[in-house]
């Protein structure tokens, strides 16, 4: 990987030479140091008055690489070749005085706006050109981004990921190097490193000064984070905080308050969880109306459904199954399992299973509820199902919820033709779910009734449908 | 000396007063782990075994003992005092639950011999009037044991002079190893019953003193075959009195074996003067045996009662008992085994003519014993869960039939009429799958999670750890195929050892010197095709995978990758291949030559990017773009530079490897726009209608499979191939030049076999293929710039020993899950072995090997 770092003089009274000082690097020698995980060159390909180029090549020690590798993909990866975290790191301990926004030998450089260009060979951005765009224009860079092909002998497979990118501005070095620091592995999305609190504190120290205003925060902190929940709001709370410290120094009115950034920020995140959580609302508002005291939560995930449950000391038993063990061990932490007052915790079982096969766990229930679960399953595999829930687990009540296909139509965003979500096998009409829910309705001795979920539309119907099969024949 | 008769299988109260020498004499009979002493129970609970207040958990931790042993099998003796009705409850009442026999063995010691035993040990301080109460107790109770339910009673004044025996329980017929002749319900049908005799090859002849009322007719087979009777011997038919003859006389001469019917049963009770319903055939027998002396009527009852629930033949493989009998009652004994025998397990709920609904005990089943039974009557015997129901009517005009074991074969005499109109119309189920299949529908988790230990024929036993069954659920639940299709997953394969040559990974010196070293004579060198693994099953039409696979998808084949994965996502191009596969079959005449309407083929599918298209977008060339566009920028860029100028050769030579790399993967890409594109390179024909081909040569399948690419060239693709003695010297160097050649021109490498497919080492399984990958290809595999000299020196060391144990043991279990499949076993058989292959997989493993 290879970061190429230019100034360029537009006036007699500037001098490109200068751009070694603020590096702290001497254009005449080549600079070896050694890191951790590989080693950093520095030199310049010109030098002189007019224009003078600094480059840092970093090498990746392969060993580094595939520690931890556990996975084929990890052996074969770009990491030796794009800038990642590995860059920053480097960048860090290369060029740390003038990320600090120091120069011992000529401090009055620090703030001098000058002519500056930065090339980076190659980054990878998710999101493409636009990202780029959205990330560096805001800060002031006129953006070049040249994407790379993916393969030219294979033209079908599409362009790549990667970008040779070209970044330039008149600002001060300490600036251009704190924006690539915090922004190389926004766009990377991926550290070598564990992203723990401390990395809430680098990114808020570098982000001092910009990162409140960046029309892109929610990404930039979301990303730098690894989007991880806990650390992002504890940065969103802390630039909100810095932000009103500000605005009761600063004049009333102006530009749109930090706060209200972050209010927005959070409407966007929730935004598409409405319908969701709707249909939650709505199977665990059934579950009461029907009495039932022991439910399963048949596809459990992330134990949305059973928190709900859980609130309501009419149910007894709440038992949680899915087929990812992983979802249950996130299930298990949302719902603090292991903190969990002993009264509480008897009414939870979380249970790794498959609706694929019989099992005798689930026998004895008065209700299951199968939240958007069947069209996780191919559709020959559905016999297994049927019999598995209809004829041996057999509770009461049987709540199962779908997707309407009728209403892909009016997502604007999905393609015709394209299930919501890619593990979808298939999307049921309102038709296709009621003709099937009835057979095994009949099949079964249970009879069915249908409610639409969520805001219905007069031709399209509802985005999903749930169909509630009682045990006995309707009277 | 005195014998004293312990049933092998029981639970033995030892009934005595303290210090009456209890513990003594359980020492000197039973084994120590066969004694659960409640004073050692007091002291595992509470460090003090004469903590009277310890008594409690005690008993609840012996009980629990005593149950998990009575559950495996075991025979227990308790030792307590056991002197009160209310602490012999419980151990009866637990006898009962797991069918064992409740043995009491009384030590009545004289109070005053045990009054100074106690006294003369200082660890029992407890009074007099302690022993005084408990042989008041004793003495009490002594009368009544047969009714509390012990069915054994034995009391001792004298333990000494006396021996312990341990009798078979009468249901015990182990060491009985046939051959048999299986014979379904009767029902008075004598005649079909001496046409079936003949047909099975039995002779008839006369007894030389016959007696009354059972005549001279006896039958006895030439090759000394058994004859084993259902029962339900009487009532319905014509000719009660005769079946009764026959089959009393075969039995008396030792040639036959007969278990009670519940008409068998009825009948009894009937001559026994009870009061039964005079019903459902009866009447037809007491037309028959009226007329009878009361003498002989008298014998007629006592042969009846004679017959025992159920038999359990041939070290435990077979079980024979009138309506089935699941399998904790094996070998039992209580009054629930034998309803269960006579009866099946009812739900309790009857059905609109009025007859019991029997709960459906054989689609449960789980024992490895074979169970053969009858009592309701079905059209033709079919096999469940290696159970089966051989009564087919005979005296409602279907027909009598029998099974041959261990052949497993049936063989059926038409009744000459219709004897008796059945309760219930004898019909066919809907379904025109076999109960079997139908039963295969649903699998239970309970026989894929946890852990699971293998039985295999290659490979002793498998385990399976629970952490992995974890992993495989998922992906069987979420990505693999219809169960029914899934006969068979390939194992992994190992790479040969590290090459001696310091420039290489692999090399084929390390391959054949492995198999030398292992005493192969000779194996086969096939070059290895880079594409994606395919396992093809392939039906002559739709009507045939049902018939066999027990699908009901229409599909007459299919074509899944190494983790069971539907290899086509679009169904209609998957039935176009598998339309095409099957012509060339068809071309090739494989169905009649293999007598078989499917085949398993193990494959090489080409080309690499049309399943791993994605894995080539999202990984493999954006490695390529990447480094390509980094590595040159920097070599431009040092070449600007004099003072780094120095490293450009060494940046060029990266250069040069991910260029390398980019060649390396782009060889085995080319678009796939059609059918025609692909190219399937079958390199084993595994199995075919009853027949797992791992015991031919692997010039067998090299010569056969060929012939399905000369049928259809633009498809099949020929494997190259050469065998090779690996003690030849001259043939190893030409094989080596030869992979030379094949890995130079870009090719992966080569798979080297035993030519015998499955060759027996001194260290047992021999691995049956390694792979010896080419330097370029390992690109792919270790990253683009494997080959520097930063690099190779560490990936050289590497282990193959971990890779080759699973690589043996994912083969003996596919090769198992074949080898139950064509012998026709419940798909939950079949299932645990190609889910114990997924499961395997998850064992952490360098994925480079």
């Amino acid at each position: 990987m290879l970061l190429t770092i230019s100034q360029t003089q537009t006036n007699d009274s500037e001098n490109a030479l200068d751009l070694g000082y603020l590096l702290h690097k001497n254009p005449a020698n080549l600079n070896t140091v050694d890191l951790p995980f590989g080693v950093a060159n520095v030199f310049y390909s010109e030098a002189s008055e007019e224009r003078c180029s600094a480059h840092l090549l970093l090498e990746i020690n392969p060993v580094e690489l595939v520690r931890g590798a556990q996975q084929l993909e990890q052996y074969v990866n770009d990491r030796p070749y794009v800038a990642s975290s590995y860059l920053t790191v480097a960048l860090g301990r290369i060029f740390g005085t003038a990320l600090a926004g120091k120069c011992k030998k000529r401090p009055e450089l620090v703030h001098a706006k000058l002519n500056l260009t930065a090339i980076v060979e190659v980054v990878r951005a998710r999101g493409g050109a636009e990202v780029l765009t959205k990330l560096f224009e805001p800060l002031g860079y006129q953006v070049e981004a040249t994407r790379l092909a993916l393969d030219d002998r294979f033209p079908e497979w599409g362009e790549s990921p990667y970008f040779r990118l070209c970044l330039s501005c008149t600002g001060t070095v300490h600036d251009l190097l704190t924006h690539l620091y915090v922004l190389l592995p926004v766009l990377d999305e991926s550290k070598h490193y564990f992203v723990g609190e401390a990395e809430v504190d680098k990114l808020l120290r570098h982000g001092e000064g910009w990162l409140g205003r960046h029309p892109e925060q929610q990404l930039i902190i979301s990303r730098y984070l690894k989007r991880r929940h806990s650390l992002m709001d504890q940065a969103v709370a802390r630039l909100v905080e810095e932000a009103r410290l500000l605005d009761e120094s600063a004049e009333p009115g102006g530009d749109a308050t930090a706060p209200e950034v972050a209010a927005l920020a959070e409407q966007d995140l929730e935004r598409p969880m409405t319908l969701h959580t709707h249909r939650l609302n709505q199977v665990a508002a059934l579950l009461t109306t029907l009495q039932a005291k022991s439910v399963l939560d048949l596809g459990c995930g992330e134990g949305k459904l059973i928190r709900r449950l859980l609130a309501d000391r009419r149910f007894e038993k709440v038992q949680g199954m899915d087929v990812s063990h992983r979802s249950l061990e996130i299930a298990a932490q949302r719902l603090h399992l292991e903190t969990l007052a002993p009264r509480q915790r008897e009414r939870i079982e979380l249970i790794q299973g498959s609706l694929l096969y019989r099992d005798k766990r689930l026998e004895g229930f008065d209700a299951a509820a199968l939240v958007e679960v069947i069209e996780h399953l191919d559709p020959a595999r559905l016999i297994a199902l049927e019999r598995v829930l209809f004829e041996f687990a057999r509770p009461r009540y049987i709540l199962i919820t779908t997707p309407n296909r009728e209403y892909n139509v009016l997502f604007p965003t999905l393609p015709e033709g394209k299930f919501r979500h890619t593990d979808h096998r298939f999307e049921w009409t309102r038709a296709e779910f009621q003709d099937w829910a009835t057979r095994m309705a009949n099949r079964f001795g249970y009879s069915v009734r249908f409610e639409p979920v969520g805001p219905e539309d007069p031709q399209h119907g509802a985005p999903s449908q749930l169909a509630v099969f009682t045990q006995g024949v309707a009277k | 000396m005195k014998r004293l008769e312990v049933p092998e299988l029981a639970v033995v109260a030892l009934i005595g007063v303290s210090g009456s020498g209890k513990s003594t004499f359980a020492r000197q009979h039973f084994l120590p782990s066969e004694i659960l002493s409640s004073d050692f129970f007091r002291g595992l609970v509470s460090d003090d075994e004469n903590d009277q207040s310890a008594t409690p958990d005690a008993f609840d931790a012996l009980y629990y003992l005593l149950e998990k042993r009575l559950t495996r099998g075991r025979l227990t003796v308790v030792d307590a005092t056991n002197v009160r009705p209310e602490d012999r409850k419980r151990i009866v009442e637990v006898a009962r639950k797991h069918h064992c026999l409740a043995v009491a063995i009384v030590i009545n010691t004289p109070e005053r011999l045990c009054q100074e035993r106690n006294q003369q040990r200082s660890d029992r301080n407890f009074g007099a009037h302690v022993v005084r109460r408990q042989s008041a107790d004793l003495k009490k109770g002594l009368r009544g044991l047969e009714r509390e339910g012990f069915r054994y009673v034995h009391v001792l004044s004298d333990t000494s002079d006396l021996q312990v025996e341990r009798i078979p329980l009468w249901t015990n017929k182990k060491d009985q190893t046939g051959p048999f002749d299986i014979i379904g319900d009767l029902h008075g049908c004598a005649a079909e019953l001496r046409l079936l005799l003949e047909q099975l090859g039995w002779q008839r002849y006369d007894l030389a003193e016959p007696e009354q009322p059972w005549g001279a007719e006896c039958w006895r087979h030439p090759e000394g075959r058994r004859a084993i009777f259902v029962g339900d011997l009487v009532d319905r038919g014509p000719h009660v009195l005769d079946c009764l003859r026959i089959v009393r006389n075969m039995i008396t001469a030792g040639y036959a074996f007969c278990v009670a019917g519940n008409h068998d049963v009825k009948l009894m009770r009937w001559l026994r003067g009870k009061k039964v319903q005079i019903k459902h055939g009866l009447e037809q027998s007491i037309a028959e045996i009226e007329p009878l002396p009361p003498a002989e009527r008298n014998h007629l009852a006592s042969f009846l009662d004679s017959l025992i629930s159920h038999y359990v033949f041939d070290d435990g493989r077979l079980v024979v008992a009138h309506a089935g009998l699941k399998e904790a009652m094996h070998g039992r004994s209580s009054g629930a085994v034998r309803e269960f025998c006579l009866y099946g397990e009812t739900t309790g709920e009857t059905d609109e003519f009025g007859l019991p609904i029997r709960h459906n005990w054989a689609a449960e089943y789980r024992g490895r014993a074979t169970v053969v039974y009858g009592h309701t009557p079905v059209p033709a015997p079919e096999w469940l869960n290696s159970t089966v129901n051989i009564d087919t009517g005979a005296v409602f005009g279907g027909s009598l039939t029998a099974l041959r074991y261990p052949e497993r074969e049936f063989l059926a005499i038409p009744a000459a009429r219709q004897y008796a109109e059945p309760i219930r119309p004898i019909a066919p189920v809907a379904d025109a799958r076999t109960s079997q299949q139908v039963n295969d529908d649903v699998l239970d988790l309970e026989d894929v999670t946890g852990e699971r230990i293998i039985e295999t024929r290659l490979h002793r036993t498998v385990t399976i750890q629970a952490e992995n069954s974890i992993a495989a659920l998922e992906v069987m639940s979420r990505y693999a195929v219809d169960p029914h299709w899934l006969i068979y997953l390939p194992p992994t394969m190992s790479p040969s050892e590290t090459s001696a040559r310091e420039t290489y990974l692999e090399y084929p010196t390390e391959t054949f010197n492995y198999f030398r070293k292992n005493g192969v004579e000779r194996v086969v060198c096939q070059e290895k095709h880079m594409g994606s693994r395919a396992v093809v099953i392939v039906c002559r039409d739709a009507d045939a995978a049902q018939e066999r696979f027990g699908v009901k998808d229409g599909r007459s084949g299919i074509c899944y990758t190494r983790s069971g994965r539907p290899f086509f996502p679009n169904p209609a191009e998957e039935s176009a291949f598998i339309a095409r596969v099957s012509e060339a079959v068809t071309l090739a005449g494989f169905w009649d030559e293999l007598e078989t309407t499917w085949l398993c083929l193990d494959c090489e599918l080409m080309p690499w990017s049309a399943k791993a298209r994605e894995l080539l977008q999202r990984q493999y060339a954006p490695v390529g773009a990447s480094g390509i566009a980094s590595l040159e920028a920097a070599v431009h860029t040092l070449q600007l530079s004099p003072v780094a100028a120095h490293l450009v050769p060494a940046f060029e030579r990266r250069l040069s490897r991910v260029r390398a790399y980019r060649e390396a993967y782009r060889r085995y890409c080319w678009p796939v726009t059609s059918l025609s594109d692909y190219k399937l390179a079958p390199f084993h024909l595994l199995a075919s209608e009853g027949a797992v081909h791992t015991d031919r040569s692997h010039r067998w399948h090299m010569d056969t499979l060929q012939r399905l690419a000369a049928a259809d060239p633009g498809l099949f693709v020929a494997t190259p191939y050469r065998e090779v003695a690996v003690q030849d010297m001259e043939q190893v160097q030409a094989a080596t030049e030869w992979w030379e050649t094949l890995t130079g021109q870009g090719g992966e490498g080569m798979v080297v076999k035993p030519l015998a497919f499955i060759e027996k080492g001194p260290k047992g399984l021999v691995q049956p293929a390694l792979k010896c990958r080419g330097r370029e290809y390992l690109r792919i595999i270790y990253g683009p710039e494997y080959t520097a000299d930063d690099q190779l020196p560490r990936l050289r060391q590497r282990s193959v020993a971990g890779k080759r144990s699973l690589a043996a043991r994912e083969f003996a279990l596919g090769v198992e899950a074949l080898e139950r499949f064509v012998s026709r076993a419940p798909l939950r058989r079949v299932h645990e072995c190609v889910f114990g292959v997924l499961a395997l997989e998850s064992e952490p493993i360098d994925p480079r090997l």
